[in-house]
């Protein structure tokens, strides 16, 4: 029979059917919370508040917009392809949420009586399973600018989808370098390969290139031409309502999934510095901490960096971060091997 | 399509010397950490908002804001006389005055005349103060208030009533060398 990929650990059904739930729960319970977050750190680097009307600190303020998105008319141009038009948006954030199951959140624990790994799985092919899912969801974003039947946004999606192409390739690249220092391709391992010295520091090229190119692969500001809010318009133009909350939902699961990947294999995952070895229930929280601080980086270069040029978009991505990653590359091997 | 050029320009613009890519990419890592600096400035720096409703500019002393109609302190009586020269001066003709004569029984002014009427149509009122300057006998001044919204417009033209009632103070008042 073909193996896909060796499972380093799994549990009965039982247990994988709860952890996958408390997973998810876990992360759609987090994002409103990270998008006001984001919304009044965004504030504070722009000497401004941010919401702060509804609810404590304005922290109902996402539950407000989802009821607003959830309440309107679900309308569509006259020309759109109604079947596509409805699956985009579902393929979008199917693959954002099925990357959270790579993320290692901890080791394997003993929880009454049993053991249990605090990943949703440990593939053999960890990195790859992300990046296939990542290809897959270019087909929510063409699909999505395709099916709408508006000019403005198959232009949008066209743009999109090349750049996700353009930075897809140095973004794999760059992790090379830790797959092939760490020797093995299982994130849990990966982390395990990291208890002498974090790989930011030997391997701070790939660092800056992976994380260069999340930027652009979570269409993030300084790179967020995909969706471009003030000028040029992008592939959710004609969407509204809950599949438009749909796309904006995959995006922040995505910047969790990349921001998740930057600590695992950058950030030591969920080991801690100078020998603090704490008891296996706090590794979720040292995880989520650090995905917070990444997140917060991103917000940060968010509110300093103007857009980018289309053309200086993909000159720096093809004659800057491409040879990097493969410099990077080069130069790894050639350590590792000698 | 030919590569832009920079020749082509019609107007001629000077231009820095195109940096080698090695400085290039060095000077963009430099400006950004640069840029990264001056945000996180602004984090420590705190917030300028002025949270409106709760929190409010003070106005400086001259500021022109609704307008009010004055009484005499000691005697009570009003200082209008119905002259009509706050209508006359005003640009925007918002101001209506009709006059009346003072009789014995029934004295409102201090002048042989007093207003009857004295309307103010604000949502065309231009608060240019014209009608303060206008007025001999300082009868009108405007005030400092500037939360004049409702909901339809006939509820803007307030009356002589409205406008000889105590202001309530709901604009503080910037103090000397704020």
């Amino acid at each position: 029979m073909l193996t896909l990929a060796e499972v380093n650990y799994f549990e009965p059904w039982w247990v994988q059917i709860i952890k996958s739930l408390v997973i998810f729960a876990v992360i759609f319970g987090i994002l409103p919370i990270l998008i006001v977050y984001e919304r009044k750190l965004l504030g504070r680097f722009q000497s401004r508040y941010g919401p702060n009307r509804v609810g404590p600190f304005g922290l109902l303020q996402p539950l407000a917009e989802i009821v607003k998105f959830a309440m309107k008319e679900p309308f569509r141009t006259a020309t759109s392809v109604g079947y596509l038009f409805r699956v985009a948006p579902v393929i979008s954030i199917i693959t954002a949420v099925a990357a959270l199951a790579i993320i290692p959140w901890g080791d394997v624990q003993h929880i009454f009586g049993q053991q249990v790994g605090l990943y949703g799985i440990d593939v053999s092919i960890g990195p790859l399973y992300v990046f296939a899912l990542g290809g897959i969801s270019f087909y929510g974003i063409m699909l999505g600018g395709w099916a709408s039947g508006s000019k403005y946004s198959f232009l949008g999606s066209m743009r999109g989808a090349a750049q996700l192409i353009s930075y897809e390739v140095s973004q794999s690249l760059s992790i090379v370098g830790v797959i092939i220092t760490a020797q093995t391709l299982s994130l849990t391992g990966i982390v395990h390969a990291q208890e002498g010295m974090w790989y930011f520091i030997p391997q701070f090229a790939g660092f800056l290139v992976f994380l260069v190119a999340s930027f652009a692969e979570t269409n993030r500001a300084p790179f967020d031409l995909i969706e471009a809010d003030s000028e040029i318009i992008g592939y959710f133009t004609e969407y509204g309502g809950t599949p438009f909350v749909a796309y904006l939902f995959a995006e922040y699961a995505n910047m969790i999934v990349v921001s998740g990947i930057a600590v695992t294999i950058f950030f030591g995952g969920w080991l801690l510095p100078f020998g603090i070895d704490p008891p296996g229930w706090v590794d979720p929280f040292v995880v989520l901490a650090k995905i917070l601080i990444v997140f917060s980086f991103f917000i940060w270069i968010r509110a300093t960096l103007p857009r980018l040029r289309y053309d200086q978009l993909m000159s720096f991505g093809w004659k800057i971060l491409l040879p990097l990653a493969t410099l990077n590359l080069l130069v790894t091997a050639v350590l590792v091997v000698s | 399509m030919t590569p832009y050029d920079v020749s082509d320009d019609v107007i001629e613009v000077i231009r820095s010397p195109s940096p080698s890519p090695v400085a290039g990419a060095y000077r963009v890592f430099g400006e950004t950490l640069r840029g990264l600096k001056t945000t996180f400035a602004r984090i420590l720096e705190g917030t300028t908002t002025i949270q409106y409703p709760e929190e409010k500019t003070p106005v400086y002393p001259r500021f022109r804001g609704r307008h009010r109609l004055h009484r005499f302190e000691d005697t009570g009586l009003e200082k209008c006389v119905g002259c009509s020269l706050c209508a006359a001066a005003c640009p925007a003709d918002c101001i209506r005055v009709v006059a009346a004569e003072n009789t014995p029984e029934n004295r409102v002014s201090a002048g042989e005349r007093y207003a009857a009427v004295y309307e103010i149509n604000l949502s065309r009122c231009i608060f240019c103060g014209y009608c303060e300057v206008a007025c001999p006998f300082d009868a009108i001044t405007m005030g400092h208030d500037y939360e004049m919204s409702d909901y339809t417009r006939s509820d803007l033209i307030f009356t002589k009533e409205m406008l000889l009632a105590d202001a309530i103070e709901r604009t503080p008042l910037r103090r000397e060398g704020e």
